[in-house]
């Protein structure tokens, strides 16, 4: 294992994320705090209770899985696809670096990077909504699996990717809407009958519906199915990476 | 002694199905420049890509330093220092930092003296601090260099390291290429300046349609295919070159004022004897004459086209 590649990545894909401060952490955090602000102490203190939960908490864990995954996503995939578009990931590519070690240093840094935000988040909360995390070690893994399964995803949009609309596609078009429809917002119970089933389909549902019941012991679907989903999606992304690795897809013609 | 770089029968065929290299064989001898020279489209980089590991080749092999390039790629790599054609750099990132991380890649722990000593040698230790944007061209190609050399590789490849730069720099680049040389590292350079393969090469290889069609000493290759030019300054212009003649390879130039004639300096006879003596028979008189060495690029031209 090359740990010093590895090492010298992060580090760089981390000095990055310094230089680029307002926009890798403080705009996220910026945009998520606003919508407690509006859909929690505004509308919410309007809204009834979600399922004995004050509103305002209700869509706390929602939030930070949205941030945590749209964060994870754009970060991972511009880390791979700036150094492509730049040209400079031939530096990596001609290094004794395995792709796994490179996988390991930008999917790390880009979770990161993420689950900084997540964290800011999560504390910011605090001061607004009344905030209880009743199950610390499953918050902490749904937490940790869903910023790499993202970042996973991430790299390998990065890699498919060879211009920016296509790397604005699938976290604009895709992403962001599956988020908001997964139940960010609100219990999947609200829905009519139909759309509770038709919700079904969409992964993030049991990513927020694991994360909410960490927080406060309410879920949508059960617990080890939410766990099940995020682990079916991990394994998809370990995949999809290993394929494109074997095939030098996009990366080593 | 064993050549440092070993490729066998090198193939590589793009997915669009172009055929970038046909059966490449070559040895590198340690120590060596070796001038790769080609026109554009030709494989050079092709070629250069498939032994640092940025290509996959469809088959053949490549030992560098004895290790297998595919199977034992790490240990290979290492030896390996690539700077390449386009000039990627990461505008953001600082001067120093992008040395020690291109040192960092290759597994190596940081060497802020190492890196000092590289950047002072390339000129740009006052630029350590700077924004790698906020460099000249010239600059931006020996950080490229410089971070080539960061893990202090035993082969270093330059892909076109003057194309499109101004001469200063250029001699600049070769400065740097002797004084490597005499480090020991061995340098493989691709160029299209027929001009930069006299100058740094000991051998120079020719490819062509993804095909190595010629290696040999540059020297040797200069002695070999050497052809001289005898150009005869005329006393009166002569509007044809006169029948009595025509068995020489004779030209007219400058409006009939010089004669050219064209000969194999290894041939057994060049000719210039009788070519002189019938001259005076046929009333042809000159006041001056010269000859000339024809230069590796004229070589180049009749090996590229008569291939």
């Amino acid at each position: 294992m090359n740990f010093e590649a590895i090492k010298s990545i992060y580090l760089a894909e981390m000095a990055r994320t310094r230089r680029t401060i307002m926009q890798s952490i403080i705009s996220p955090v910026i945009s998520t705090v606003l919508y407690f602000v509006v859909f929690g102490a505004a509308i919410g203190s309007r809204i009834t209770e979600v399922d004995g939960v004050s509103y305002g908490a209700f869509i706390v864990p929602g939030l930070i899985m949205l941030s945590l995954m749209t964060q994870s996503l754009s970060n991972a995939s511009f880390g791979i696809y700036f150094p492509k578009f730049t040209g400079t990931i031939f530096e990596v590519l001609s290094a004794p670096v395995s792709f796994l070690e490179i996988t390991i240093a930008y999917v790390g840094a880009a979770a990161t990077k993420s689950v900084l935000v997540g964290l800011i988040i999560l504390i910011t909360a605090n001061f607004f909504v009344p905030l209880e995390i009743q199950h610390p070690f499953w918050m902490a893994a749904f937490f940790m699996l869903t910023a790499v399964t993202f970042a996973l995803l991430g790299f390998i949009i990065g890699i498919w990717a060879d211009n920016f609309e296509k790397l604005q596609f699938v976290p604009l078009l895709i992403v962001t809407p599956l988020a908001f429809l997964g139940g960010s917002f609100y219990s999947i119970n609200m829905l009519p009958e139909f759309w509770q089933t038709v919700t079904l389909v969409n992964p993030v549902v049991y990513l927020i519906s694991g994360f909410r019941w960490s927080f406060y012991g309410q879920a949508d679907v059960s617990l080890w199915l939410s766990l099940l989903a995020t682990l079916i999606f991990l394994g998809g992304s370990l995949a999809v990476i290993h394929r494109i690795f074997k095939t030098g897809y996009r990366l080593k013609p | 002694m064993a050549p440092i770089l070993s490729v066998r029968d090198l193939e590589k065929t793009y997915e669009g199905g172009f055929q970038a290299l046909k059966s490449v064989s070559l040895d590198i001898r340690e120590g060596e420049v070796f001038a790769l020279l080609g026109p554009n489209g030709a494989g050079k980089t092709t070629l250069i890509s498939t032994i640092c590991g940025l290509v996959r080749p469809t088959s053949g092999s490549i030992e560098v330093g004895g290790h297998d390039a595919l199977k034992n790629f790490r240990a290979a790599r290492r030896l390996i220092g690539l700077v390449p054609q386009e000039m990627p750099t990461a505008p953001f990132e600082m001067v120093a930092d992008t040395v020690s991380f291109s040192r960092g890649l290759f597994g190596l722990k940081r060497d802020p003296a190492l890196v000092e000593s590289i950047l002072k040698d390339l000129s740009l230790w006052d630029k350590r601090d700077n924004a790698i944007m906020a460099l000249s061209g010239g600059m931006k190609r020996r950080l490229l260099v410089a971070k080539a050399l960061a893990h202090e590789p035993r082969i270093l490849f330059l892909d076109e390291p003057t194309a499109g730069v101004d001469v200063e720099l250029r001699h600049d680049m070769w400065r740097i290429v002797g004084e490597l040389k005499e480090r020991g590292v061995t340098i493989i350079l691709t160029t299209h300046y027929i001009e930069e393969a006299e100058e740094m090469a000991d051998r120079v290889g020719v490819i062509n349609g993804g095909e190595i069609i010629l290696v040999e000493d540059k020297a040797e290759l200069m002695r070999k295919l050497g052809r001289k030019l005898l150009t005869l300054s005329l006393s009166e212009p002569l509007a044809a070159v006169p029948q009595a003649l025509a068995r020489y390879d004779l030209m007219l130039a400058n409006d009939g004022a010089s004669l050219v004639y064209t000969y194999d300096t290894h041939a057994e006879r060049t000719g210039i004897t009788s070519l002189l003596t019938d001259l005076s028979a046929a009333g042809v008189r000159f006041q001056d004459l010269q000859t000339d060495q024809s230069s590796l690029e004229d070589i180049f031209v009749d090996l590229v086209k008569g291939g």
